[in-house]
């Protein structure tokens, strides 16, 4: 219960996150990715934010705990850079490129019922599908 | 950029409470494609409910709704869909999106995610700056 509590506050500071700082809006993602007169610089002060809080405290918590509070060990996905992974980005990076969607703002939107979303989830899920069965 | 910046933080701060409460990583991509994992849905399920109802408290709160709109004419909807289709094959194939490996893996300091992000801000970057002007004027 505890832990269903704690994942629910994380989604719900990840949603009210993703749209207080704009970045639910493809309008300010495009206007990030697409270099040249009127760049929006805003996604560059998102990243800067999140990791102003996430890297302190990601660093404070390798020093300080050797286990979550709740869970008996950290995740800690590790593995080679190898040509699945760069794929993999560059792919998602052309989508994400053309559409100004990622997956969590494209979820906020779909919660919203935006036309956009309503059409974009559908295809990323059936993406992944895809992708699973390789 | 002071609601950008806000707003960046709450995303970092709940990328760490997932990472510090229950030591998983807050990437949506992973949550969502494997929601249905025995084991792991007590706490993906309420996490995706959790991002799912924080967009209609922001709105209630007077936070403004989004500019997402959908494209007028078929080529832009066919490209919305190709994005869709990339997005979660990439994601997939590459374990990870802007959220697991652009705010969790940099604040890990995880090598696979430096170069993950790497690969796609540099790939993102030079789509909407040159494939998307030129598809959109080649699609209409």
């Amino acid at each position: 219960m505890r832990r269903a509590v704690v994942a629910a506050a994380s989604g719900l500071l990840f949603g009210g996150g993703l749209m207080i700082s704009g970045m639910a809006s493809t309008e300010n993602v495009l206007g990030f990715l697409t270099l040249g007169e009127g760049w929006n610089p805003s996604l560059l002060f998102v990243m800067g934010g999140a990791l102003l809080v996430s890297l302190p405290g990601h660093l404070w918590l390798k020093r300080y705990r050797s286990a979550p509070w709740l869970h008996a060990s950290f995740a800690k996905p590790a593995g080679a850079i190898d040509h699945r992974l760069l794929f993999g980005a560059s792919l998602f990076g052309v989508g994400w490129g053309l559409a100004g969607f990622c997956p969590g703002p494209a979820l906020v939107n779909l919660s919203l019922m935006q036309g956009a979303a309503l059409v974009f989830v559908p295809a990323m899920l059936a993406g992944a599908w895809l992708a699973g069965r390789r | 950029m002071t609601m950008a910046l806000a707003g960046g933080m709450l995303i970092g701060l709940a990328v760490w409470v997932l990472y510090a409460g229950l030591g998983r990583i807050a990437g949506i991509s992973g949550i969502v494609y494997n929601i249905a994992e025995r084991g792991q849905r007590h706490w993906r399920v309420p996490f995706l409910l959790g991002l799912l109802v924080a967009p209609w408290l922001a709105l209630a709160a007077g936070v403004p709704m989004p500019a997402s709109a959908l494209p007028q004419g078929t080529g832009a909807l066919l490209l919305l869909v190709a994005a869709g289709v990339l997005v979660g094959f990439g994601t997939r194939l590459g374990n990870g999106c802007t959220s697991g490996h652009g705010i969790c893996g940099l604040s890990r300091l995880s090598p696979r995610s430096f170069a993950a992000v790497a690969v796609f801000m540099g790939a993102g970057v030079l789509t909407a700056t040159l494939l998307r002007p030129w598809l959109l004027g080649w699609l209409s």
